[in-house]
């Protein structure tokens, strides 16, 4: 006789990645790294804004950065111009990264003595949301042309980043571009959260978040985050 | 489509906890929240492909959908959305924050004997 009976597991699916996040956010704490991720749609200016960042850091810090793409492509080669260690990941058929990649994109690296490591994830606002990577901060990216409701059209990844970047913002003027309306965007879904309106091209906003991260950077290390 | 890499591990977890329970794992029940970033339908025909070959290659998936719920960070008052927009208590108008409706796990298997 065939007879069913249910069993109660509640078990997360993603349980071998956030394992794997943990402990990956322990090593960095251990070791004072600060792990910035950048999630954005393709045509944010992510590398651009990535390189401009590393660039400008690199003289005070050490700093270093991981690249997700979906091939190999010219971001990672673009990167190393600024002259940090960059390294690219190469994800193939999937649109996200996930903390297992990290881990091992990281071994034979000595990652332990840097300041900052940068993960720019792979192109898209919907599939990265549901990973983590480990990281300290997560960015979120939208620019100018993209319109100020990019935040209602993805509020899932919005409500899980710790800092909205408005990019292209020397285009706000072409763009027509309504910077109230976009804060408020963010705001709807995330209230409260740090935004920074930048252009990479002109450095407007760059040094408020050189300093976002520095501070955020000593405050770790004093370990009041 | 991350659908198909959740699906796989969809899949490992729940092998994993049917590994100390007797018989065949008929029904996965998940829990899937509105905010998972997860689709449903998405999700059902990953699961279609990746459970070939699988001791999960006869279990069906049966879809929970676990709606957003957010709580005032003021007056504590919680409330339910259709969709993550205003996160701004309509009480006492300070922030809110998720509660509910990350979820992406399995509650539970049905097995047969
Ligand atoms: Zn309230």
């Amino acid at each position: 006789m065939v007879t069913t009976r249910i069993v109660e597991v509640r078990r997360q699916v993603l349980k071998q990645n956030d394992t794997v996040a943990r402990e990956l956010r322990q090593a960095f704490a251990e070791a004072g790294v600060t792990v910035i991720s950048l999630v954005s749609s393709p045509g944010a200016g992510k590398t651009r804004f990535l390189e401009e960042t590393l660039t400008r850091l690199r003289p005070s810090h050490a700093v270093a950065a991981l690249v997700g793409d979906l091939a190999t492509d010219h971001d990672a080669q673009r990167l190393s111009r600024s002259g940090a260690p960059v390294r690219q990941i190469v994800t193939g058929t999937v649109c996200h990264l996930e903390a297992a990649m990290i881990r091992d994109a990281l071994r034979g690296w000595d990652w332990q003595e840097l300041d900052f490591l940068f993960i720019e994830n792979v192109g898209n606002l919907v599939c990265p949301a549901s990973f983590d990577l480990g990281e300290s901060q997560r960015a979120v990216l939208f620019s100018v042309t993209e319109g100020e409701d990019k935040p209602l059209k993805y509020p899932t990844i919005f409500n899980t980043a710790d800092v909205a970047i408005i990019t292209k913002i020397d285009l706000v003027g072409a763009a027509e571009f309504d910077r109230l309306a976009a804060r408020q965007a963010v705001h709807r879904v995330r209230p409260g959260m740090t935004i920074l309106e930048i252009s990479a091209k002109t450095g407007e906003g760059m040094e408020q978040w050189l300093e976002y991260l520095v501070d955020h950077h000593e405050r770790r290390a004093e370990g009041k985050t | 489509m991350h659908e198909l890499s959740i699906a796989v591990s969809l899949i490992e977890a729940a092998v994993e906890a049917a590994a100390n329970e007797a018989g065949t794992v008929r029904t996965v029940h998940l829990r899937l929240g509105a905010l998972s970033g997860v689709i449903a339908e998405a999700l059902e025909s990953a699961y279609q492909l990746a459970r070939v070959g699988t001791p999960l290659e006869r279990a069906e998936l049966m879809i929970q959908p676990v709606p957003v719920v957010v709580r005032c960070r003021g007056c504590r008052t919680e409330r339910e959305l259709p969709m993550l927009d205003a996160l701004w208590c309509p009480a006492c108008g300070a922030a809110e924050e998720v509660v509910q409706g990350r979820e992406l796990e399995i509650a539970a298997l049905e097995l047969e004997t």
